[in-house]
């Protein structure tokens, strides 16, 4: 018996099965990939703090050299002290605007190379289009910059996405985020072409002026806080 | 009809493949797929990755169209084609994320916009729907590169006046620089990438009189 096509049943038929068998392979699909999603994420992540000291690593190294650099991990402020400090996801921890500072957990890594000590900071702020993030390292006196990596989620290629090269995030390098009484110092970053050297300045992306700004944010809110944190430790 | 078997790559299955490169191109003769060509050939890298996206999903959205044709209802086609569609960039983005994350970085939101890719949802609805698979894959790989030339060409141009530089590695020697010679950042707004399929096209129909309408 052939099957009217044009039918009304046929035509729920064909939808329900659609939906059943599209939804079952999505879901199937997803379930299965996601312990190596995971596992590329976290590979990511310890490349980019790695990067933040200067270590170039691979998604073959990453968790092997995160471990020899890496000598700790902690939590400095915030509700739970215990956390590891790894796991916290901190575009979580900024995401919800109204929660007050003192209960958002912090995360620090304090890494160790060349018998130097480094203490490795997670930033995270808003660009143009979405959400920017990044390492900070600072050197052991707690104020200067040893190095830096962003990264982002949609900034625009070519402009603000060029965040991420090593040609604007070198420019951090050396630049210190407090006085040597420790208070607080931001850095700038600028649009005239100033910001070369170390004067706490940075030049900015051209073309990609909301992406800096955010960058600009991200770096001077976070840092703001470990600072105070740092201060405490020097008492 | 009188079935008469067709050799793989007869003149007619080549000419499926070869006429999208030129004479019937999705981007300067259709014009489809202009947005994807704005937003993702400020480089050349991007640009070239995304082509072989929309080729792929391109691929296997038109096998799975070709090989239902005669099971899809032709009242709820659309949602159907949209269904495939939206499922296997779905399936790609997940696939790349476990296998290829680096690629997966690189492509972020633009495999987004592989879905309302007007050039997918053509050719299906166009040609799968009513051809066999064979033909309707040599279509997806003579559309998808025909996509793909011009977004790749395009890229060049925008990369090398918009930042000196090709895949990312500095092209315009840092001399012409210290004696005045400024990047274009004209280029990397999308206003350029128009102007720059516009002269294409010139190119192409001042080649190809075919391409130009009486009037």
């Amino acid at each position: 018996m052939a099957i009217d096509k044009n039918s009304n049943g046929y035509t729920f038929g064909f939808s329900i099965v659609m939906v059943v068998v599209v939804g079952t392979l999505l879901a199937v699909a997803s379930q299965g990939l996601k312990s190596r999603q995971d596992k590329n994420t976290a590979d990511k992540k310890m490349m980019s703090i790695l990067s933040a000291i200067n270590v170039e690593a691979d998604r073959t190294n990453a968790q092997e050299l995160f471990t020899q650099y890496v000598i700790e991990q902690k939590v400095i402020a915030g509700k739970d002290l215990t956390a590891q400090a790894f796991d916290i996801d901190i575009k979580k921890e900024f995401r919800d605007k109204n929660l007050p500072a003192a209960d958002r957990n912090y995360p620090l890594y304090i890494c160790e190379k060349d018998s130097n000590i480094y203490n490795v900071i997670p930033v995270i702020g808003t660009g143009l289009w979405g959400p920017i993030w990044g390492f900070v390292a600072l050197e052991s006196d707690y104020r200067t910059i040893y190095g830096a990596s962003f990264n982002h989620k949609t900034e625009t290629p070519g402009l603000g996405a060029e965040i991420k090269n090593a040609s604007f995030s070198d420019q951090f390098t050396g630049e210190t985020i407090a006085d040597t009484s420790g208070v607080f110092a931001p850095i700038l970053i600028v649009k005239d072409g100033s910001g070369k050297g170390i004067n706490s300045k940075v030049d900015g992306i051209t073309g990609g002026t909301i992406t800096s700004v955010g960058v600009e944010k991200m770096v001077n809110n976070t840092l703001e806080v470990y600072v105070k944190y740092f201060n405490t430790l020097n008492n | 009809m009188s079935e008469k078997k067709e050799a793989l790559f007869s003149k007619k299955n080549r000419k499926l493949m070869t006429d999208p490169l030129d004479g019937s191109n999705p981007i300067s003769v259709q014009v489809l797929g202009i947005c994807s060509a704005l937003a993702i050939t400020v480089q050349v890298e991007q640009a070239f990755v995304m082509s072989l996206a929309v080729m792929a999903v391109l691929i296997f959205g038109n096998l799975i169209v070709s090989g239902m044709r005669n099971l899809i209802p032709s009242r709820i086609r659309i949602i159907v084609q949209l269904v495939i569609v939206a499922a296997l960039v779905i399936l790609v983005n997940e696939l790349l994320k476990a296998f290829m994350p680096d690629v997966s970085e690189k492509l972020s939101v633009f495999v987004g916009l592989i879905i309302t890719n007007c050039i997918i949802m053509g050719r299906l609805e166009a040609f799968a729907l009513a051809n066999k698979v064979w033909p309707s894959i040599l279509d997806a790989i003579g559309n998808g590169l025909g996509y793909g030339w011009i977004l790749v060409v395009i890229a060049f141009f925008r990369e090398l006046f918009g930042s000196g530089k090709i895949f990312g590695l500095q092209i315009i020697p840092e001399s012409f620089y210290e004696a005045g010679y400024m990047n274009n950042n004209m280029m990397i707004l999308p206003p350029m990438a128009l102007i720059t399929v516009a002269l294409i096209i010139w190119v192409q129909r001042s080649k190809n009189t075919d391409l130009i309408e009486e009037n």
